[in-house]
């Protein structure tokens, strides 16, 4: 009873906006989210204390996905690539899944072009940061919201 | 007169041929690029297992399926796209993964592929694949319409703790929105499928039988008799319609 | 070994930036799903990814229970020289896979 409250909830307040209601995931025990405070520490253990300016990457995700299991995502950094001004690496983080680490990716001069993408899971609406370190060793950032929605005829019958 | 027309409404009308669309087109831009990119399909990963599986000796019999069948490409073309279809010997209509499995026991004399075995599925995948893009033919004759009829009858019977008809959400509010995602009008057009839920690829009857489930009915068990007639039905009535396998799905 | 699925133009202009496309067989079991019983389901992932190209590492990749089952990859590197490239994943329990392609750089 509850769960079908919630996502009544959800639709009602869901309608086109990142709703960030933290309703949880589809399976039957909800693991604990991570919070916005983990990503941040997340985030501080990657860049140390190297203040992050948003800029320069381009994180690209669908505004609304029909399930969080395999969301397309790419990130796009401007960067000429080459030994003197390259990006070194591109990092994902997400606000509300279990873990905030995504994926972290390795480039160098040799990538020719500072474009990477993968197919990610989130679970429940939120908001999705990209963080790119380059060759000169700042830190920017660009961040993206999304809308998971769901099938009504699972396997599970929750 | 009056009495007579309740009874035809209560089989709603076939969607138009006009207004029949693949689930496909009630997707997301995104999901519908994964389908349509080969190199990004997860599905494909199963059919290149498939094509392996196509050529391995197997059995008492120690024969490939190449063997008997030579390059699927050729031999295979539209084969998917015509399933369900009738075995004179088993006297009913099977579904491609029986038609594989049987293939498996009498010819090459090798023990049966579970339902929903990863090699079924694959062997499943690599055959549908080579009618991608072929109209969905299904044979009616006097053999197969009885079963044909019995699918009709069990896609527009109310069931489960919802009481709820297949047709009620797929004939009468395809289109419309339920639990957050947009209701398809469930035409079979792309399996086995890749569908994102199960984060795997799955057949007609796996999905058929989440359907069962959603609407809290007791599913029935895989390679049922009423499956099959569900299988043929909505064949059936997504005929004319280019196949699609493999699909993804939400 | 799993099946992979590789995307790399057979052949490439020297200089010329090429997209690579990777998409492997792997559940990626996140450490996070129950059972119907409640028992935890332990992770089972891919945690690394890398590419090497006649030998020199030229991407790669962590990967954390974040990334979908079947993990799918695209990169880009300069086509420099003709040779081949390695593709590589480890993970949880052991796994290993690898790919290889052969590359012409005219």
């Amino acid at each position: 009873m509850e769960r079908r409250a919630s996502r009544r909830e959800f639709l009602r307040a869901a309608g086109g906006v990142a709703a960030g209601l933290g309703l949880g995931s589809i399976v039957a025990v909800r693991p604990a989210h991570a919070t916005p405070a983990e990503m941040q520490e997340a985030i501080r253990k990657v860049v140390g204390s190297v203040p992050v300016s948003p800029g320069k990457v381009k994180l690209d995700l669908p505004p609304l996905i029909e399930n969080g299991n395999a969301v397309p995502l790419t990130v796009d950094v401007a960067s000429p690539m080459t030994g003197a001004d390259h990006v070194r690496a591109i990092h994902v983080f997400t606000q509300k899944n279990p873990q905030p680490n995504v994926v972290s990716f390795h480039l160098g001069p040799r990538a020719g072009r500072a474009r990477v993408a993968t197919r990610v899971r989130l679970a429940d609406s939120q908001t999705v940061v990209a963080i790119c370190e380059l060759s000169d060793g700042s830190f920017w950032s660009d961040s993206a919201d999304i809308v998971v929605t769901l099938a009504a005829c699972l396997e599970d019958g929750i | 007169m009056a009495v007579l027309a309740f009874a035809a409404s209560a089989f709603a009308a076939e969607i138009p041929r006009a207004d029949r669309r693949s689930g496909s087109d009630f997707m997301s831009r995104e999901t519908r690029a994964m389908q349509d990119d080969d190199t990004a399909n997860p599905a494909m990963l199963w059919v290149l297992e498939g094509g392996t599986l196509w050529t391995r000796k197997a059995g008492a019999a120690g024969r490939a399926c190449a063997d008997c069948h030579g390059d699927a490409r050729a031999t295979m073309k539209g084969v998917a796209a015509r399933h369900p279809s009738f075995d004179t010997a088993q006297r009913r209509p099977i579904n491609l993964e029986q038609r594989i499995s049987f293939c498996r026991t009498d010819r090459q004399g090798a023990p049966p592929l579970a339902y929903e075995s990863r090699e079924l599925l694959a062997l499943a995948a690599y055959v549908a694949r080579q009618s991608r893009g072929l109209p969905i033919e299904i044979a009616i004759d006097q053999r197969t319409q009885p079963f044909l009829d019995a699918g009709r009858t069990t896609y527009h019977r109310r069931q489960g703790q919802l009481n709820l008809a297949c047709s009620q959400c797929h004939d009468a509010n395809w289109g419309r929105q339920l639990a957050g995602n947009v209701i398809p009008q469930a035409h079979p057009t792309g399996y086995p499928l890749y569908r994102l839920e199960w984060q795997g690829l799955g057949s007609l009857q796996r999905r058929l039988r989440n359907c069962l489930v959603g609407i809290r009915a007791e599913p029935y068990e895989y390679g049922a008799p009423e499956l099959v007639q569900l299988e043929l039905y909505l064949m059936w009535r997504a005929r004319g319609m280019l196949f699609e396998a493999p699909a993804v799905r939400p | 070994m799993a099946s992979a699925l590789i995307n790399v133009p057979e052949r490439a202009k020297r200089g010329e930036v090429i997209e690579i496309k990777t998409l492997i067989a792997h559940t990626m079991e996140t450490g996070f799903r129950r059972t119907q019983l409640g028992a935890l389901i332990p992770r089972d992932i891919i945690r690394r990814f890398a590419c090497t190209y006649n030998g020199t590492e030229v991407f790669r990749a962590e990967l954390h229970p974040a990334i979908s089952a079947n993990p799918f990859i695209v990169f880009s590197t300069i086509a420099v020289e003709s040779g081949t490239l390695e593709f590589h994943w480890t993970g949880d329990n052991g796994f290993s896979a690898t790919q290889s392609t052969a590359i012409l750089v005219e």
